[in-house]
């Protein structure tokens, strides 16, 4: 596109500023978390920078333990929910059988509930299952999830039904016709689910708030907000560095997913 | 007894219009048989119901004399190459070929023999490590070959498999695959919407419009006596030039424009007042001798083929064609003397369509028989 260079300087500079007023918070914070609370209290400009809240954070928290089960809460439904959503997506595409298009809009319609409106009879579930304070009770109910199933249908659909066929011809079974055709064809949309899955699930807090009593299994979010509540007065410096270590594993997978996700979109549009 | 035998097959989908009506068919084995007609037709369906892909509504279908109706596709020991090749686009040339006795677990030793036998015969074997999208169309047609040669199945079908290659590269498919099925020894049934593929390649050709077959036959013969207007206008090319006639005092008016004289030798007293359409090839109007029976047109196209000159003419509200060997510098407008001949003609019922004489003359003299 071709465009004047004055247009094209005021279009830069309104650009620069708004993704710096966007980016302003996370600076803030990266900045703050290397500052000491007297500088950050006085809102100076900060005099010494220093890992100590840092360390802090980690000697005060059980943070370790906290990402820890974040991690497992995270891997574990990324995981249930490719497997069980490509499942019902490739149920919804390739097997025939009456009512499968009510079905799936029945499906679909779910999404339009939102989770809080589930919580509580969810609570119930995992209460009487004995799941509280246990992984099972923070994965579980997130394994179905509408909106994957969708995403892995629409793809799968574009998957030609000739190959299916030619693999109906040599004998192939669903399930193997599932795995060893499907799922390589489809990763481009698995490694986005995937990465969808794992950052909500990442940054969930409400649902492990409520099933969790302790810190056995409690994940990181809810470790951040103990450490807002410790003190008296808030130690914004070790609350800030704490924020700043939960999200650099989201930046690392987003980093090397991107890369993924591109090299998948050019192959799927060069064909 | 056929390879292939169908017995009033039907199908339809919704229980109310049938797609397919009335099938009786008998596919020799190693031959090589081709179901040609227009879109739409039901002929890919008749041959997904040979597959399995497709459920049979209606009557009974055997291959070697088992009958087949309910058996899934795996167990008929057949091959498929469809439209679009249907390559594993995450597997390489190499995978793509042996996927299908991967599935059945061959023996690996066997699976690479077959391999390596399948590859040189296809001319792949330099392209194993590839990706189907890094070959080119005709590439990945010999693929999808390989992949039914290499399975050994005695049976395969083809569903339009070159529709996808440009005019040069079919061309030169329809050979190799012709080649292929005479040296296997293979049972083909195939698939085309092409008149072309389907006269080249055919041992025999079924000829079906609407659901229902119009003609099973030789090419040449479907050519010759095709058995209804359909078939006469589907097959050859130019198509049979085809007008309204009236045979009346021994001469036969074509159009209210063409007024033919009967010759003495020419014997048709039993289509005498009946509504005819008659159907005459464009190799049979040649330009008209002083000695011929001539009639004059005007020319309303010229077609310059290098080798043969095709000229358009009008005969009421036809448009007829007419083929001349050779380059023949006429204009549009121009008035020539064409010589069309009663023995060239085939006598179709106008209200059924249906052959009711063949032209007499082709066989006398234009076919050659050794």
């Amino acid at each position: 596109m071709t465009m004047p260079i004055s247009k094209k300087i005021v279009f830069y500079s309104l650009l620069t500023i708004s993704a710096f007023v966007v980016f302003a918070p996370a600076l803030m914070a990266f900045v703050m978390s290397f500052m000491d609370n007297k500088d950050i209290m006085t809102g100076s400009l900060p005099q010494s920078l220093s890992f100590d809240n840092y360390l802090k954070a980690f000697e005060q928290f059980p943070l370790l333990k906290y990402l820890f089960n974040s991690l497992v809460v995270s891997v574990v439904i990324t995981i249930g929910q490719l497997v069980l959503s490509s499942l019902a997506a490739y149920a919804f595409v390739f097997l025939e059988f009456k009512g499968r298009d009510i079905l799936f809009f029945l499906f679909i319609a779910t999404m339009m509930v939102p989770f809080e409106a589930s919580i509580i009879p969810n609570f119930h579930i995992i209460r009487d299952l004995n799941w509280i304070d246990q992984y099972p009770g923070l994965t579980v109910p997130f394994f179905a999830t509408a909106f994957g199933t969708f995403l892995l249908r629409q793809n799968f659909k574009q998957i030609p039904r000739e190959l299916r066929e030619a693999s109906q011809i040599v004998g192939m079974g669903d399930f193997k016709f599932y795995l060893k055709v499907v799922l390589p064809v489809a990763k481009t949309s698995l490694v986005t689910l995937g990465a969808y899955g794992f950052l909500t699930s990442w940054n969930m807090y409400l649902w492990p708030l409520l099933s969790t009593t302790n810190d056995t299994v409690r994940t990181v979010q809810i470790g951040l907000k103990q450490l807002q509540t410790q003190e008296q007065l808030n130690d914004w410096g070790v609350i800030m560095s704490g924020a700043i270590i939960v999200i650099i594993p989201t930046l690392i997978l987003l980093f090397l997913g991107q890369k993924q996700l591109q090299k998948g979109l050019t192959e799927g549009a060069i064909k | 007894m056929g390879y292939i035998e169908m017995m009033d097959i039907s199908k339809s989908y919704n229980k109310q219009s049938n797609v397919l009506n009335g099938i009786d068919l008998q596919i020799e084995k190693g031959e090589f048989f081709v179901l040609v007609g227009p879109s739409g037709s039901g002929k890919s369906t008749l041959l997904r119901m040979i597959a399995g892909l497709e459920e049979i509504s209606g009557g009974t279908l055997k291959i070697s004399e088992k009958i087949v109706n309910h058996l899934p596709p795996k167990d008929r020991n057949l091959s498929m190459v469809f439209q679009n090749y249907a390559l594993y686009p995450h597997l390489t040339v190499e995978q793509n070929i042996l996927f299908g006795l991967n599935a059945k677990k061959a023996d690996k030793q066997i699976q690479q023999k077959r391999l390596e036998e399948t590859a040189q015969m296809m001319g792949l074997s330099e392209l194993l490590k590839r990706k189907p999208r890094e070959l080119s169309g005709g590439q990945r047609q010999r693929v999808a070959l390989a992949r039914a040669v290499v399975s050994e199945a005695p049976l395969c079908l083809m569903d339009e498999p070159l529709s996808n290659l440009d005019a040069k590269l079919r061309a030169n498919m329809r050979i190799e695959i012709r080649r292929l099925q005479k040296r296997l020894g293979l049972t083909m049934v195939y698939v085309t919407h092409d008149q072309v593929e389907a006269m080249t390649m055919g041992d025999r050709i079924m000829v079906l419009n609407d659901g229902i077959i119009q003609q099973v036959g030789e090419p040449i013969d479907l050519y010759n006596k095709p058995s209804n207007l359909f078939v006469a206008t589907f097959i050859g090319s130019p198509k049979m030039n085809l007008g309204k006639a009236v045979l009346q005092d021994s001469k036969l008016i074509i159009e209210n424009e063409l007024t033919i004289p009967l010759e003495q030798f020419v014997n048709l007293e039993s289509l005498e007042n009946l509504n005819l359409v008659i159907g005459i090839r464009a190799e049979h109007m040649p330009y008209g001798d002083e000695d011929q029976q001539v009639q004059n047109v005007e020319i309303v196209n010229v077609e310059h083929l290098g080798n043969e000159t095709l000229v358009s003419f009008e005969v009421g509200t036809e448009l007829w064609t007419a083929k001349w060997l050779g380059q023949w510098l006429v204009q549009v407008g121009d008035r020539v003397p064409v010589h069309i001949s009663v023995e060239n003609m085939c006598f179709f019922d106008e209200e059924t369509g249906d052959l009711i004489q063949e032209a007499t003359f082709t066989h006398k003299q234009e076919v050659v028989k050794r």
